[in-house]
């Protein structure tokens, strides 16, 4: 097993602090360049389970508009975003839809589902 | 249609492709007005100063000179008939610096020779007073009151229309290929929809009216030049000269104006840049500092934070010399029946001072057919009017509420910034000439031509567009085919 | 039904529009209408479908389009009316609205107060005097996002986005997950525009390459964008040479700027700030023109919609305090009217707490001469409320009555005066 250094921008909050991550495949060992200590957790989490919140549009039949606008409740792992893509382009769902309703339910093996983002209404 | 015989082919729907079928319109004739593009006026109509020069300008003798002369005289009609945006403004020749006062005394004398009327001498003062944003150092102008600024878009819809009106079939996306010749005779055109049977065939393909007059085989040493010109565009907000300003002309164009055209904003240039590519309408870096080096002459005070387009155009430059004797000049316009081929008029390389010689030029070509022997008997009930089609941002708010309160759709504004709204767009996808791309509705009604460029409008067209034509919004184009504006739908992607 | 005249005008329902009418509402004005040019409310934030909304003012991290519901539903439950579908036209500095909408034709309004919230407009290829050919496919960023989030279309399949604004990176994210190929961002900035975690988060994750200090020299194609031409730049934005590249591609987003959309902002007499491009405005909002405020992007551009609300929120607030003041003002005012022989009275109109003050003197002059005793009376049309006798009443001479103090209590019962110069 080897060291290696890892440079990621942590996104915790707007300064986007650049970190270096040392570690041995999923040990991290250290973290440079961090200006508080949420940077070592955001580290930690990229490097073992990084996550991200996805937002799309999903197909929707007689509404205002073709397609209604989705969002995760949750983040969900960086690896699946593009099969939950793929997943929510298989849906269709029908007019009229509320804000918050669930799209899809525990998505990509998680326990977060995709909600409409807002109320469209049949026409 | 393939197969049906016709009289007349006119072949390019420029503005005078156009002009010769609404003229020839009169007669009782079947005319057939065919153009490779998916709208009229896509050549180098489309892309011009749009000005109705006074005609001191071409060399005395020459066709340019007569037409252009000619032509003048007849705008007045012509814009009232067929309701073209014309303002008959003059325009100024201006002289910067001492210098360049002889030059003016040139253009005066060739005026005189080519009969302009109404041209005064006047002195820089006199400049300075008329146009307050004139260079400081002008010394003098030649102001000829006859010039003017006309809408060519506006001109070539409407002669077009015109012309359906009186019974001109017009076909689009109709490109021609070859003459079908019975010996020197030409009896029909060939076409990527079809041949025509026709007695006469029209040569107004202006950039490719060489290639089209050498599958005749006419004038084989005749070539099309293309020479591009580039315009800077400002927002009607900023300075607008009032004014018609052309610099002391270069022996290789008129050189670059400061003018302000009918829909009110100032637009400099051109350049001219001989090219080989009949299709290249690139804005250029190199074009562009030229124009403004040109323009600030003129108007120094332009600023470049107001201008907000750009576009090119192409001049069909022939080189034919000019036929009257004693005359030494080579890129004269071809208007001519050749002895050499029957059933044929040429019409080539009408570049500038086209716009306001072709009225001139049809009816020259009646001239000639006449001349040829061809009866022209007149059509009872035709009708040279062109009825005009309402402009909302131009109604008073009293009309604008009538108009309203007759067809709701006037009361949706889809472009904001020109203020157009839905009820004309639509009456536009279906007049006589259809617009069934983008840029033709925006030639057509200013849409898309202000601070935003589009970028508000350009959804709301192509959901009309699609409705009104019946096809899905991925069908719609901006110029025809080759340039759809959307892909596919958002979500089917390949697998 | 649409009424003449409103409390409070509302130009524009994304977040600045629906906050300030809110606001204005809660505030106390009594009538608040919003006009939108859209189907719907909720202005931009409609096809922002990305999340980061809310982070601030709700302590959510929303969706652009949830946040805009919820203020959307307080618009519904406070008993604001909305104009939709409906483009203003014209605003004059009294606060005259000239509307039109396919539903309710031409409108006329009047406002006491006008909130002015109509977001900015994209800046322009021509603007950043981008060269080449005018083929279909060149788009702004929040065109290409309006196609692709709302009309349901994508604008095309190989892009290359020119700005590194947050719109453009959001947009490269979104392609990219419509399954477009975005080849390349260009910046002619040495710097990144818009947020470290939009880069991260848009770019990063999907190996799309960003290039600092390079633009499009030139776009290329005639029908349709066929490549651009990507070139570096130096300091003075000048091409570098030996770094030309043709970038094959069928689409070119411009994210190059947002300026504030103020074109109805200028006909009302408003004056613009050259630096911003919006309008001076002072702590409430309020522009030079007395009852016209503004709020939101049209002001100048903001990075965080939260920050928008708020500023909407406080120019709703402004706005119905000085529509209620209005109110009051005229509701204080008396209409002082020329009755029997009395050609016109000046002043027209008296607010009544004037009286507080001082005696209040009527000037006039009569119709026809009276050779006579004559009394000069004011009346609110029951009982009179002061007398004045004179010897003569003649045109050529001006008349005056006083109106005393005393006479307070009962000039607050009525709102209209009428004064009558009759023989005795």
């Amino acid at each position: 097993m080897a060291e290696e250094v890892t440079k990621i921008i942590c996104i915790t909050c707007p300064m986007g602090c650049s970190l270096e991550v040392t570690h041995d495949g999923d040990t991290v060992t250290k973290v440079d360049g961090a200006s508080c200590k949420k940077g070592a957790e955001y580290a930690l989490a990229e490097l073992t389970d990084p996550r991200r919140m996805v937002t799309s549009t999903v197909k929707v039949a007689g509404g205002l508009h073709p397609l209604i606008p989705v969002y995760t409740a949750a983040p969900i792992p960086k690896p699946r975003i593009f099969d939950l893509l793929a997943s929510l382009r298989q849906v269709e769902l029908q007019a009229p839809v509320k804000v918050g309703q669930v799209v899809l339910a525990s998505v990509v093996g998680t326990d977060v589902d995709v909600l409409a983002s807002r109320d469209l209404p049949a026409v | 249609m393939s197969g049906k015989k016709y009289d007349v082919v006119i072949i390019g729907a420029g503005v005078v492709g156009c002009m010769v079928a609404r003229f020839l319109s009169r007669y009782k004739l079947d005319i057939l007005l065919i153009e490779k593009e998916a709208d009229v006026c896509m050549g180098t109509t489309a892309s011009n100063t749009a000005i109705i020069h006074a005609g001191y300008d071409p060399v005395p003798g020459s066709l340019k000179a007569v037409m252009n002369v000619a032509g003048n005289r007849m705008w007045d009609t012509l814009a009232g008939d067929l309701d073209i945006p014309f303002e008959r403004s003059g325009d100024y020749v201006v002289a910067i610096g001492e210098e360049e006062l002889p030059a003016l005394d040139v253009l005066w004398e060739r005026g005189m020779k080519n009969g302009v009327t109404g041209m005064i001498m006047l002195s820089g003062d006199e400049v300075r007073r008329r146009e307050p944003y004139i260079n400081p150092k002008v010394s003098g102008a030649l102001w000829a009151s006859t010039g003017g600024i006309a809408d060519p878009f506006a001109a070539t819809v409407a002669a077009a229309e015109n012309a359906v009106m009186n019974g001109v079939t017009v076909m689009l996306e109709t490109a021609f290929e070859d003459f079908v010749m019975e010996g020197n005779r030409i009896v029909g055109v060939k076409t990527n929809q079809g041949v025509f049977h026709c007695r006469w065939a029209v040569n107004s393909a202006g950039l490719y009216s060489d290639e089209v007059m050498h599958k005749a085989g006419v004038r084989p040493e005749f070539k099309i030049t293309p020479r591009r010109g580039e315009y800077y565009v400002f927002d009607r907000a900023d300075i607008a000269t009032n004014q018609v300003l052309f610099p002391v002309p270069t022996p290789v164009s008129k050189g670059v104006l400061v003018t302000t055209t009918t829909h009110g904003n100032t637009i400099i240039g051109p350049n001219a840049q001989e090219i080989e590519d009949k299709e290249d309408r690139s804005v250029t870096q190199a074009g562009l500092d030229e124009i403004w080096a040109g323009a600030t002459k003129l108007v120094p005070k332009l600023d470049l934070r107001y201008a907000i387009a750009v576009f090119a155009g192409l001049r069909a430059g022939g080189n034919a010399p000019c036929e009257t004797p004693g005359v030494d000049y080579n890129k004269d316009y071809v208007i001519e029946i050749p002895h050499n081929v029957r059933g044929f008029v040429n019409l080539g390389g009408i570049e500038s001072p086209g716009l306001v010689a072709s009225p001139a030029i049809a009816q020259r070509v009646i001239d000639m057919l006449r001349d040829a022997g061809e009866k022209l008997e007149e059509k009872p009930g035709w009708d040279p009017v062109r009825p005009a089609r309402p402009r909302f941002r131009d109604l008073a708010p009293e009309e604008q509420k009538i108009l309203i309160q007759n067809d709701p759709r006037y009361g949706r504004i889809v472009c904001r910034c020109e203020t157009v709204t839905e009820g004309e767009i639509v009456a536009e996808i279906h007049a006589p000439i259809p617009a069934r791309t983008y840029d033709a509705l925006k030639r057509r009604t200013w849409l898309g031509t202000g601070r935003c460029q589009g970028g508000f409008d350009t959804p709301r067209v192509v959901e009309i567009l699609a409705r009104e034509l019946g096809v899905s919004p991925l069908d719609i184009t901006k110029k025809g085919p080759g340039s759809k504006f959307l892909a596919r739908p958002t979500k089917d992607v390949e697998a | 039904m649409l009424k003449q005249k409103y409390d409070v005008i509302v130009i524009g329902s994304g977040p600045a529009g629906l906050a300030a009418a809110v606001e204005a509402k809660k505030t106390g004005a009594e009538d608040v209408l919003i006009i939108e040019r859209d189907r719907e409310l909720g202005g931009i934030l409609l096809q922002c479908i990305h999340n980061g909304f809310g982070v601030e003012l709700l302590k959510e991290d929303l969706p652009g389009p949830a946040y805009a519901q919820r203020y959307i539903e307080e618009v519904h439950e406070s008993g604001v009316e909305t104009l939709l579908d409906a483009m203003v036209l014209d605003i004059s500095p009294s606060r005259h609205i000239y509307a039109i909408s396919e539903w309710s034709g031409f409108a006329e309004l009047d406002a006491r107060a006008i909130v002015l919230a109509m977001d900015c407009r994209e800046r322009t290829r021509a603007q950043i005097r981008l060269r080449g050919s005018r083929p279909a496919g060149v788009y702004t960023a929040g065109t290409a996002q309006r196609f692709t989030n709302i009309e349901g279309s994508l604008p095309g399949e190989r892009i290359v986005i020119l700005g590194s604004g947050d719109i453009g990176m959001i947009m490269a994210r979104r392609l990219t997950f419509e399954g477009a190929k975005v080849e390349r961002v260009l910046e002619i900035m040495p710097f990144l525009t818009g947020l470290t975690r939009n880069y991260v988060q848009c770019l990063l994750d999907f190996d799309i390459p960003l290039q600092l200090r390079h633009t499009v020299a030139r776009i290329i194609g005639n029908r349709r964008v066929e490549a651009v031409e990507a070139v570096q730049v130096d300091e003075k934005w000048q091409p570098v040479e030996g770094t030309r590249e043709i970038i094959p591609c069928d689409t070119l987003l411009l994210s190059v700027g947002l300026i504030p959309e103020n074109e109805l902002s200028k006909k009302a007499g408003v004056l613009l700030d050259p630096v911003t491009n919006g309008p001076f405005v002072d702590q409430g909002m309020q522009t030079n023109v007395p009852g016209i405020f503004a709020a939101g992007n049209v002001v100048h551009v903001y990075d965080l919609v939260d920050w928008v609300t708020e500023a909407g929120f406080v120019a709703g607030r402004a706005a119905a305090k000085y529509a209620i003041a209005q109110r009051k003002r005229v509701a204080r005012q008396v209409k002082l009217q020329a009755g029997a022989n009395v050609r016109y009275v000046v002043p027209h109109v008296m607010d009544k707490e004037a009286l507080a003050e001082s005696d209040q003197k009527l000037q006039m002059r009569v119709v026809s001469p009276i050779e006579g005793k004559v009394w000069v009376q004011v009346t609110d049309g029951e009982n009179q409320i002061v007398r004045k006798g004179q010897r003569y009443a003649r045109p050529g001479e001006m008349v005056t009555v006083k109106i005393p103090q005393k006479a307070y209590d009962e000039v607050q019962k009525t709102d209209r005066l009428t004064v009558n110069v009759v023989a005795r």
